[in-house]
């Protein structure tokens, strides 16, 4: 029995190339000018930012004119990490937030820093830390984390149709 | 059982490469296929869809697709890591149940985004054969060679194949490689995976193809000449090297007997080949003859949009009948190296 | 109009961390022998092979059912494959017994499974993808927020999620299969659990299992003839809605409250805590059987919490959930919702053996998958529909 082979390794390898799409390429421009540059669904009128793949999923249809929201935004739920995990580089605890910007109508995830994780709260202000310019790239990335501004926490009926 | 059809299709212009995400090359040939049944989505009873993972590089690729649906309020919808055509089939098996009576089906892929002939080595056991990584074309050219061999092919019937597949493709405004050729430059050109030659090789392509079928008289109120599916069945067979036949295909043989195709003359079929020889093949293995007109599109070959060129042989035959040019079609779809799963279909004109 | 269809065999393999022991084709066929057994049945009896599982590139594998041909002895046979994210073993047990229904086959088997163990789970769920800003967060910081969430818009106290960890840890003990048997879990001892995606503690959590989970479907005349137990399927529905879109309701999706309505409207039934004898529950986070208590119409808005607190859905409970010890005790991937399924229909079946609940006439089988979005659910029963 010693001698079973019961395992084998074999390893994959494929490379992909990704599509950002055409509609997300002026939110792509905006990321690289330090703004947020998101898209109005002309069916509902809502503004996503990010714009996702392009569509509105709720209606079905491509996204339409661009629209710029405001860099501050509003926590409207959060996750603590507390787990350690593969390709994981912030040290944990840390906060993983949605965070609803202000003139968008969907929140998006990204992380909160220069906060203690307990005193993270639903409806707290937050904004931007974004990396030194030369480093910007076509990406969300460009943005560090996202900081508590010291602004009054919003209440809690300003959000609660995005949970 | 209860009639069904096929009432309208879309495809897209299949491209050799896009910059469109999956989802924004859905929505258009999603709206297309509405418009052109004529349906509300509100009236869609159910959305089956057909796409694989490793062609976006994504685990749950799929799940972005309901996006492109509209779904609020939320839809009945499922989805099949296969070709659309077999979305079609769980979309018809959902209809006989009398649940629903119209559904919406669609299959997508990018072939593009990764080196798709590489990819599909993955369909290959993980144990044996897998690990050898041999690419697509060589896995089919293993089958041409044992057909080449035995004599059930030869490399001018392929040339054949190719030569005719090539020039319907130039009246197809969705293929992707077109054109006319002599026999003699088709055989004279540089073989790529001995025995075969690039142009006895699918032009692999990115795609959508979306179909509606309807049961019964909502399918009269939406179509003036309904493609009626007469009979449809799927059948698998081994994959294993020593345990198959690579010159017969002895599970299409048994779909198209189950879904009736040898009990009339069929005017067009449009089949799911990829390969020259395979179409060589699966005409024989379905019994099909010389008054058959074999791939008016210009087939697999000519664009092969990974999880959507079987609906699309669908969508090639139904509109045959719809436009009163055929009175009985036969739709094909397969799936797996050396087309280890064969789903036949046939269409039929009242 | 339908036909009827009944499930009268099932099978499942023993859940673990890794099965070394089996290849994947070893695993299927080890659920699925035992299943044929149930049903009386060799392979030679079946019409049709319905497969399930979740994402191929878990196993580092593409459409895995072709090379299953072999050990399924499916040569010849139609074999069809269903993949809808987390909810595919619920969506694939109803494709197959909608082969029934169709009057298409009289005889379908259906399997779900996953083996994690060969592949490289964290590979295949975390392809880093351009452009966005990755969180690093997990399927637990996807979920949690959404928990947060509730808690804060039902006012539930901090414990529920661990007393339905208890509930569900202590039920899996009575049985054979569950990947996890820890029968020393106290609430006291839960609380102290490590906070890994606040509000969600490891004890919360679900394991990462191979196995799978095989059904034997049949028609009325199959069933009729069947001398062994049978359930019957009364109801089936699905519902889809988009992952993300403004302003939409992550703690009791649409499509879950759409879903769960169109079900007790088809299998008749006005009252489900009533009704409904058995629940076997979706609950990967043990927060969700308060959420789905809510969202399926099993308690008001806001109360679910109230149902587990007082103790309503223990074994011994008004409505027992999740006697099998569920999804927080044995979870591979692509056969935990015909887990959930197949126990319900165990339980009509009286075979439930030490986690059988007395005389069920009517039990509830649920998956869901994707980011809340994806819904598959049925009712069977110990009569004919």
């Amino acid at each position: 029995m010693s001698d079973d082979v019961l395992r084998i390794r074999t390893p994959i390898g494929i490379k992909y190339q990704y599509s950002a799409g055409p509609r997300v390429s002026s939110h792509l421009h905006g990321l690289m000018d330090g703004r947020f540059v998101g898209k109005r669904c002309p069916t509902c009128h809502l503004v996503y930012m990010p714009p996702r793949n392009g569509t509105c999923a709720k209606c079905g249809c491509l996204l339409g004119e661009d629209v710029e929201v405001g860099q501050r935004g509003t926590i409207t739920t959060f996750c603590i990490v507390n787990v350690p995990f593969l390709g994981q580089t912030i040290k944990i605890p840390y906060v993983a937030a949605t965070i609803l910007l202000d003139g968008a109508d969907m929140g998006m995830s990204h992380l909160i820093q220069e906060v203690e994780a307990a005193d993270v709260r639903m409806g707290m202000r937050v904004e931007p830390v974004w990396r030194p310019r030369d480093e910007w790239q076509p990406s969300m990335e460009n943005v560090l984390y996202f900081r508590p501004t010291g602004e009054p926490d919003a209440a809690f009926e300003s959000y609660a149709g995005q949970l | 059982m209860r009639d069904v059809a096929i009432i309208a299709s879309a495809q897209a212009i299949n491209a050799a490469t896009t910059t469109a995400t999956p989802v924004e090359m859905l929505i258009p040939v999603v709206n297309q296929v509405l418009e052109n049944a004529g349906i509300a989505r509100a009236d869609i009873g159910f959305w089956c869809h057909g796409s694989c993972d490793y062609m976006t590089g994504q685990p749950f690729s799929f799940v972005s697709a309901v996006d492109a649906l509209g779904a609020w309020p939320p839809i009945i919808e499922s989805h099949v890591e296969a070709d659309g055509a077999f979305a079609l089939y769980e979309a018809w098996i959902k209809i006989q149940t009398g649940e629903v009576d119209t559904a919406l089906v669609f299959g997508n892929g990018r072939s593009s985004s990764g080196d798709i002939n590489r990819i599909l080595t993955l369909q290959l056991d993980p144990y044996v054969v897998g690990p050898l990584w041999p690419d697509d074309r060589s896995i089919a050219a293993l089958q041409a060679r044992a057909c080449l061999e035995s004599g059930v092919v030869t490399e001018r019937a392929m040339a054949e194949v190719a030569m005719r597949n090539h020039h319907n493709a130039i009246s197809n405004p969705y293929a992707l490689r077109r054109g006319d050729h002599t026999i003699d430059e088709l055989m004279a050109a540089a073989r790529v995976a001995d025995p075969l030659r690039e142009l006895d090789c699918p032009a692999h392509a990115d795609g959508v193809t979306a179909v509606i079928i309807a049961a019964g008289d909502r399918a009269r109120s939406l179509a003036k000449r309904p493609a009626w599916i007469r009979g449809i069945d799927h059948r698998i067979e081994s994959q294993n090297l020593g345990n198959r036949s690579m010159t017969t295909l002895p599970s299409a043989a048994a779909a198209a007997h189950k879904a009736g195709v040898g009990s009339d003359k069929i005017d067009v079929a449009e089949l799911h080949a990829p390969y020259t020889h395979q179409e060589l093949l699966l005409t024989s293995a379905l019994g099909l003859g010389e008054s058959t007109s074999i791939n008016p599109s210009g087939g697999a070959l000519c664009a092969n949009p990974m999880m959507s060129a079987g609906l699309a042989r669908f969508a090639e035959a139904a509109a045959r009948i719809m436009n009163g040019s055929a009175d009985r079609t036969l739709g094909h779809a397969s799936s797996g190296p050396w087309m280890q799963q064969n789903l036949v279909c046939v269409l039929e004109g009242e | 109009m339908a036909e009827r269809c009944a499930v009268i065999g099932v099978g499942q393999t023993h859940h673990t961390s890794c099965r070394a022991d089996v290849s994947i084709a070893g695993l299927v066929r080890e659920a699925v022998d035992r299943a044929l057994v149930s049903a009386h049945m060799t392979m030679a009896d079946i019409d049709a092979i319905v497969i399930g599982k979740a994402p191929d590139m878990l196993e580092g594998v593409m459409m895995p059912e072709l090379w299953l041909v072999d050990a399924l002895a499916a040569a010849g046979k139609p074999v069809f494959r269903v993949h809808t994210a987390g909810s595919v073993g619920g969506s694939t047990a109803i494709v197959a017994a909608q082969h029934v229904m169709s009057g298409v086959h009289k005889r379908v088997l259906t399997v779900g499974f996953e083996k994690q163990s060969d592949g490289n789970a964290m590979w295949a769920l975390s392809v880093p993808m351009p452009f966005g800003m990755p969180v690093h967060a997990g399927a637990g910081g996807y979920f949690s927020p959404i928990i947060r969430s509730y808690i804060k818009r039902s006012g539930a106290p901090a414990h529920i999620g661990c007393m339905v960890a208890v509930k569900d840890r202590t039920n899996a003990c009575k049985n054979p299969y569950a990947h996890l048997h820890e029968p020393d879990w106290t609430l006291e001892k839960a609380m102290a659990s490590p906070m890994l995606w606040d509000p969600v503690r490891m004890v919360e959590t679900c394991p990462s299992s191979d196995g799978a989970m095989a059904l034997v479907l049949a028609s009325e005349d199959v069933a009729d003839a069947h001398t062994g137990p049978k359930a019957w399927v009364h109801a089936t529905a699905m519902r889809s809605e988009p992952t993300a879109f403004a302003g939409r309701n992550q703690v009791s999706p649409k499509a879950s409250e759409d879903c769960a309505a169109d079900l007790w409207r088809k299998a008749g039934i006005t009252s489900p805590i009533d009704e409904i004898d058995a629940v076997e529950m979706y609950v990967p986070f043990a927060w969700f059987e308060p959420m789905w208590l809510e969202s399926l119409g099993f308690a008001p808005k806001d109360q679910g919490w109230r149902y587990v607190e007082d103790g309503v859905t223990e074994m011994t409970g008004r409505l027992p959930v999740n006697c099998s010890g569920g999804v927080l005790s044995s979870n591979p991937i692509g056969a935990s919702g015909m887990l959930r399924f197949g126990e319900a229909a165990m339980q009509v079946m009286g075979i439930a053996g030490e986690h059988q609940v007395d005389s069920v006439r009517k039990a509830f089988g649920h998956a869901y998958g994707g980011g809340s979005q994806f819904f598959a659910m049925w009712v069977v029963g110990a009569n004919k529909p």
